[in-house]
């Protein structure tokens, strides 16, 4: 049984003129325990819409999102909270730090909603990702480097099974993005989780080396491409 | 619970400013109304519920209430006087304890001077069977001579001391620049504290008020010639404060009293100024309500603070959420942030009320003499903080919706 598993996943929207825009349209997607898929697809392409919606962060408007057998759209919210804090880790294409905590606590917070706050497991992360000495600065005072290392720990803190990276090395200078990157599935490897990465960067499909191409993926792209 | 209040002690140390702004503003709310409430109750307690030494007031027909605050707290104007004999006559009554004259008149520098006899330092009991004290070696003063003893807030205030002389100055207002009289009094004593309007009152020899240059007797308009004695006819005095030997006995002799034409009898004194607190007790409801007020605004603001930072904490409230926080966690963070300010408010509203209680206890003190009890607990010490934390939770509510309903793809998107 796969790990995830998406059947005939539809999304639209509304536009402002009142119709009807499917932005998403996936017959099947799965993902194994522990196999770390790369996604390949542009811009406003319906990429962070699909992670969302696996996320349990949005709804589809048919079809299903399994989760090792259960129907994600099934959970009622707060079972899906919990199962999201529990078993997903979310790497955002902003990193969305907490602009208020620290580097360590931003760590901590997520923890907070899953297994509960592990402080050493947290700055053993953090450290392990190079920040020792930064564990109590806040978001303004990192690099962007940085603060992108804070949320891949921030991702991987609750010990996920699965973890989405939207477009990871977006906003780092060239230099860094692949070392993130290698961290990033390094991390997911020692940990046994499955990791899929959205991207446009072509270093980052390089290094995957098997991308799926999003079109493919997304029927809805084959119509018209739109926004997400 | 340990990842909200994690959340609500960020939230608070992130908008930091804002937080000290609204829980001054709460706190100020609730100092406010616990103040009003335990000045208003301790002030009637103390002015009625006491024991000050006298069951009853004989005065001047009029007011029984204006008697009592001339008499008793040394405020308002006399109603007038009663002749000599009225006050011979109830002295000499078998169920009066002792009955102790007050010819008012003169003042030094705002502080009353009554004129009265020798028992008020040998018999009257000023509370609960405790009478006057002297500091040091002060001594009453000698019926004979232009002698004065000091209360003690009098005494402190002037910096005054015994064997200093004073003139007293006509009327019991002092007015800057009037001339004194002529008699200058020698002061023989001052008095312990009594925590009661005593305090702030000088005693001198009734006849020194009977033989102050310028004061006219009854029945003629001279002046008594030093060392001739006064006929009785001609002496008049502003009260008979009187102790019964059983306090009902007032009844009777009010009974009396009332079929007569001339005079007053204020009894029981607490009963008099207990109407009196019945007649101002809409100041106080004034007061409530303006200090409700308060809160509300105070509530508004509150919500108006957490509401304007509102915009920027919606992207927080979606990564909360997308990190696992359940909606009810948001929501709840929210009503417990607005709780907490109003908590700290509350705190901060216990030293507010502190400093007000201890400044109007101070007011009241040198304006009257009389001592509220700041160690009094009135049940508004529990249920205010209480209700400031209800109108806290209540203002964090609106926030806590539109926290509630974050659409979070949107708003990370």
């Amino acid at each position: 049984m796969p790990l995830l598993e998406l059947r005939d996943v539809r999304r639209a929207f509304r536009s402002p003129d009142g119709e009807d825009q499917l932005i998403l349209d996936v017959p099947s997607f799965e993902v194994e325990g522990g196999q770390q898929v790369a996604i390949a697809g542009t811009s406003g392409s319906g990429k962070t819409t699909f992670l969302n919606i696996i996320a349990g962060l949005l709804a589809p408007t048919s079809g299903d999102v399994v989760w090792d057998g259960d129907v994600v759209s099934g959970m009622g919210e707060a079972k899906r909270d919990a199962w999201r804090a529990r078993e997903l880790g979310y790497v955002f294409q902003t990193f969305n730090l907490l602009g208020g905590y620290t580097a360590l606590e931003n760590v901590t917070l997520g923890m907070m909603f899953g297994p509960g706050p592990d402080r050493a497991f947290a700055t053993s992360l953090l450290e392990r990702l190079g920040l020792a000495d930064r564990l109590r600065h806040r978001p303004a005072q990192l690099s962007i480097g940085q603060q992108q290392r804070v949320a891949l720990a921030r991702a991987l803190a609750n010990r996920p099974r699965l973890v989405l990276a939207d477009e990871p090395t977006g906003n780092l200078d060239p230099r860094f993005a692949l070392e993130a990157l290698g961290l990033l599935r390094e991390l997911c490897r020692e940990q046994g989780a499955a990791l899929i990465c959205v991207s446009h960067d072509p270093r980052v499909l390089d290094d995957f080396g098997d991308a799926l191409d999003f079109a493919v993926l997304n029927r809805a792209m084959a119509e018209e491409p739109q926004g997400s | 619970m340990r990842s909200l209040l994690f959340i609500v002690a960020r939230s608070l140390r992130q908008h930091l400013l804002s937080t000290i702004i609204t829980v001054i503003s709460a706190g100020l709310a609730s100092g406010l109304v616990m103040s009003v409430f335990t000045v208003s109750e301790q002030s009637r307690t103390a002015f009625t519920g006491g024991d000050i030494g006298y069951d009853a007031v004989l005065g001047a027909k009029g007011s029984q209430l204006q008697l009592v605050l001339n008499t008793v707290f040394h405020l308002e104007t006399s109603p007038g006087n009663i002749p000599w004999s009225l006050y011979q006559e109830v002295k000499g009554r078998g169920d009066v304890r002792y009955a102790i004259p007050y010819a008012l008149g003169d003042n030094l520098y705002g502080y009353r001077i009554v004129g009265t006899t020798r028992e008020i330092f040998d018999v009257f009991e000023f509370q609960n069977g405790e009478k006057f004290r002297f500091q040091g070696d002060g001594q009453p003063f000698d019926e004979g001579f232009q002698e004065a003893v000091l209360g003690s807030v009098v005494a402190e205030k002037l910096g005054l001391k015994r064997g200093d002389t004073f003139r007293p100055y006509h009327g019991l207002q002092y007015m800057p620049g009037s001339a004194p009289h002529q008699e200058l009094y020698k002061i023989t004593g001052v008095l312990e504290p009594t925590n009661t309007a005593n305090d702030g009152v000088i005693w001198i020899p009734i006849e020194g008020i009977f033989r102050m240059d310028g004061h006219k007797l009854a029945g003629g308009t001279e002046e008594v010639e030093r060392g001739a004695a006064i006929p009785d006819e001609w002496k008049e005095v502003s009260a008979v404060m009187l102790k019964y030997s059983s306090p009902i006995r007032g009844k009777f002799m009010q009974d009396e009293i009332r079929r007569g034409d001339s005079a007053t009898l204020a009894w029981p004194i607490a009963s008099v100024l207990g109407t009196f607190f019945l007649k101002i007790g809409w100041i106080t409801k004034v007061l409530v309500y303006v200090a409700y007020l308060v809160v509300v605004v105070a509530g508004f603001g509150l919500l108006a603070s957490i509401y304007n930072t509102m915009n920027e904490r919606r992207r927080e409230f979606a990564i909360l959420r997308a990190l696992g926080a359940r909606k009810q966690t948001v929501f709840s963070a929210i009503v417990l942030e607005a709780s907490a300010i109003a908590l700290l408010g509350s705190l901060l509203g216990y030293l507010i009320y502190g400093g007000i209680l201890f400044g109007s206890a101070m007011i009241i003190r040198e304006q009257t003499g009389v001592v509220l009890d700041v160690t009094s607990v009135h049940p508004s010490l529990l249920w205010t903080p209480l209700g400031m934390v209800v109108v806290g939770a209540l203002a964090g509510v609106i926030p806590a919706i539109k926290a509630y309903s974050t659409d979070v793809a949107r708003t990370l998107a």
